[in-house]
């Protein structure tokens, strides 16, 4: 299975570093060329390309360029720096943590409150589908400003910003997995004479995992986006918004890129960690191999 | 006291076309000990009878004692096992821990819930199955991991819905004698719900003959061939004597061109 993957997937991402080459070359053109007509200079072709894909403020810095400021600010410097984008990582990082940790809980728990409680679908569901219907763009400032002044700054927060995007895919895949015990294996426990706590533990909590699950990964992606955004309005001094809100003031196109490729590097390790305890639970509750 | 005792039993759903009348003025009693079948072709309340019983429907008319209670007391004091028409086995549990299941909810201690799986286990063949899980067994030995939890604590009444519908012949026939082995070495009380005339007749110590529309008893015929009955009774005249009373009984309350 794997090994047979290793190819196609090869080939994918060969082609899209290609397209983003030709993009990247596309893009630079023109500023290249002004630039190097104010200079009076006349490059060739060849020359053209390796300086379109060189240009220190490009419109699309290609893909070797953010691969090495990656590195620059990762390897070479101490994580303790105000430049290291590690350090920067960890404090967005922290903040999503911390955020998906309340957001799931809450998710987890409007979804039970909502299974067990009929009328709480109808009067709680268009509250909760209400509040992802706002732009958490133009929430996260309010919320920001609003905790600040109760005291509130850095890690909580933001955490709250995270939490607030988390818990809704939580719920909705919750509430499907809680309900998705069949008939018959209701019947079955009824005619144990199960009480509600047993058939919500021996039958609802094992149905629901492979939907608790989806909800997870869907809720940690987006608890960092959370974290990100929620980094933007308070003046950007740490985390990688701040690190994409100092790139777009400065015109840092390449700082911008490698806080977007280390936002998705550490959404994409918090996927594949859940992946991994998702297949560690599948495989205890005797899943096929 | 009698295991089952029905009088004047009714059951109406409310579907979105109207009533339906699933069971019409049954009359039915069963002594502890007997195995009876319900047959009857698909709609003639066979189901619906045993899920009453079960207290997984409420009659809505007549009434219905179960050991001597109301059904929904018996259900409460596990009076009764039931083996549904699919294994119903959980997943994500082993065959044993499938069986250890109602022994779990009952409170029973571990060591003790442990030993009776194992017992239940080795009467219906599959002690060396006990850890695998149910997709890693065949229909049939799902059915009969089935049959092993509802026995496993030890209810007075095995209430069965066509455990053996959705199995081959040559299955059907080697479950059926373990069925009837298990009944004699146990003497629990069996309301066995099929389709299969043969079966019936091969199992049973009373065949109640159903129809549909509403559903209703059509015949109670004594069947009692011994306790000793080779798959090879089936062949005897007696046997299909029978086997063609059900029939016929089949064919009189159920005509089509009605």
């Amino acid at each position: 299975m794997r090994d047979s993957a290793a190819l196609p997937v090869a080939v994918v991402s060969l082609g899209i570093a290609a397209l983003w080459y030709l993009a990247a070359i596309g893009l630079n053109w023109q500023v290249v060329a002004d630039m190097q007509t104010r200079a009076g200079a006349t490059p060739d072709f060849g020359a053209m390309i390796t300086l379109t894909l060189s240009h220190s403020r490009p419109l699309l810095p290609a893909p070797h360029q953010i691969i090495e400021e990656l590195w620059r600010s990762t390897m070479t410097l101490p994580i303790t720096s105000r430049r290291s984008l590690v350090h920067h990582a960890w404090i967005t990082l922290s903040a999503a943590l911390v955020g998906f940790g309340m957001g799931s809980a809450l998710g987890v728990l409007l979804a039970v409150a909502i299974v067990h409680v009929r009328a709480l679908e109808r009067s709680l569901m268009p509250w909760i589908i209400a509040s992802q219907a706002v732009p958490v763009l133009a929430l996260a400032p309010i919320v920001i400003v609003a905790l600040g002044a109760l005291g509130m700054t850095d890690l909580l927060p933001k955490a709250i910003i995270s939490a607030y995007l988390c818990f809704f895919p939580v719920t909705i895949g919750m509430v499907k997995g809680l309900s998705a015990p069949d008939a018959l294996s209701r019947d079955l426990l009824r005619t144990y004479s199960a009480t509600p706590a047993q058939i919500f533990w021996r039958l609802r909590v094992p149905t629901s995992l492979p939907y608790l699950f989806a909800g997870l990964k869907v809720a940690v992606a987006a608890a960092v986006v959370g974290a990100i955004v929620a980094e933007l309005p308070t003046g950007a001094q740490a985390g990688l918004g701040a690190r994409l809100l100092a790139g777009s003031y400065f015109g840092q196109t390449i700082q911008i890129w490698s806080a977007l490729f280390a936002a998705a590097i550490v959404s994409a390790s918090l996927v594949g960690a859940l992946s991994l305890a998702e297949r560690l639970v599948v495989r205890r509750m005797g899943a096929r191999a | 006291m009698l295991a089952i005792d029905a009088r004047g039993l009714s059951l109406v759903f409310t579907t979105r076309d109207g009533p339906v009348q699933a069971l019409s003025d049954i009359h039915l009693t069963v002594a502890p000990g007997e195995f009876i079948s319900l047959i009857g072709p698909s709609g003639c309340g066979k189901t619906s009878l045993l899920r009453v019983i079960a207290d997984l429907e409420s009659p809505t008319g007549g009434t219905l004692r179960v050991n001597g209670a109301t059904p929904e007391d018996a259900r409460l004091r596990r009076d009764y096992g039931y083996v549904f028409q699919a294994p119903a086995l959980l997943p994500w549990r082993s065959i044993e821990a499938n069986v250890m299941l109602p022994l779990e909810i009952m409170g029973m201690a571990k060591a003790e819930r442990r030993d009776r799986a194992q017992r239940q286990l080795a009467l219906v063949n599959l002690a060396d199955f006990a850890r695998k899980f149910p997709w890693q067994l065949s229909g049939g030995m799902q059915q009969r991991a089935s049959i092993a939890r509802a026995l496993a604590f030890d209810p007075q009444l095995l209430l069965m819905d066509e455990p053996f519908g959705a199995l081959d012949e040559i299955v059907r026939d080697h479950l059926n004698e373990q069925l009837l082995t298990l009944w004699g070495k146990t003497r629990k009380t069996v309301m066995f719900v099929t389709h299969s005339i043969p079966e019936a007749v091969f199992l049973s110590t009373r065949i109640v003959v159903m129809s549909p529309r509403p559903g209703r008893i059509h015949d109670i015929i004594d069947c009692d061939l011994g306790a000793d009955r080779p798959l090879e009774i089936r062949e005897t005249p007696e046997f299909l004597r029978i086997a063609q009373r059900v029939r016929e009984g089949l064919r009189a309350g159920h005509s089509y061109e009605r």
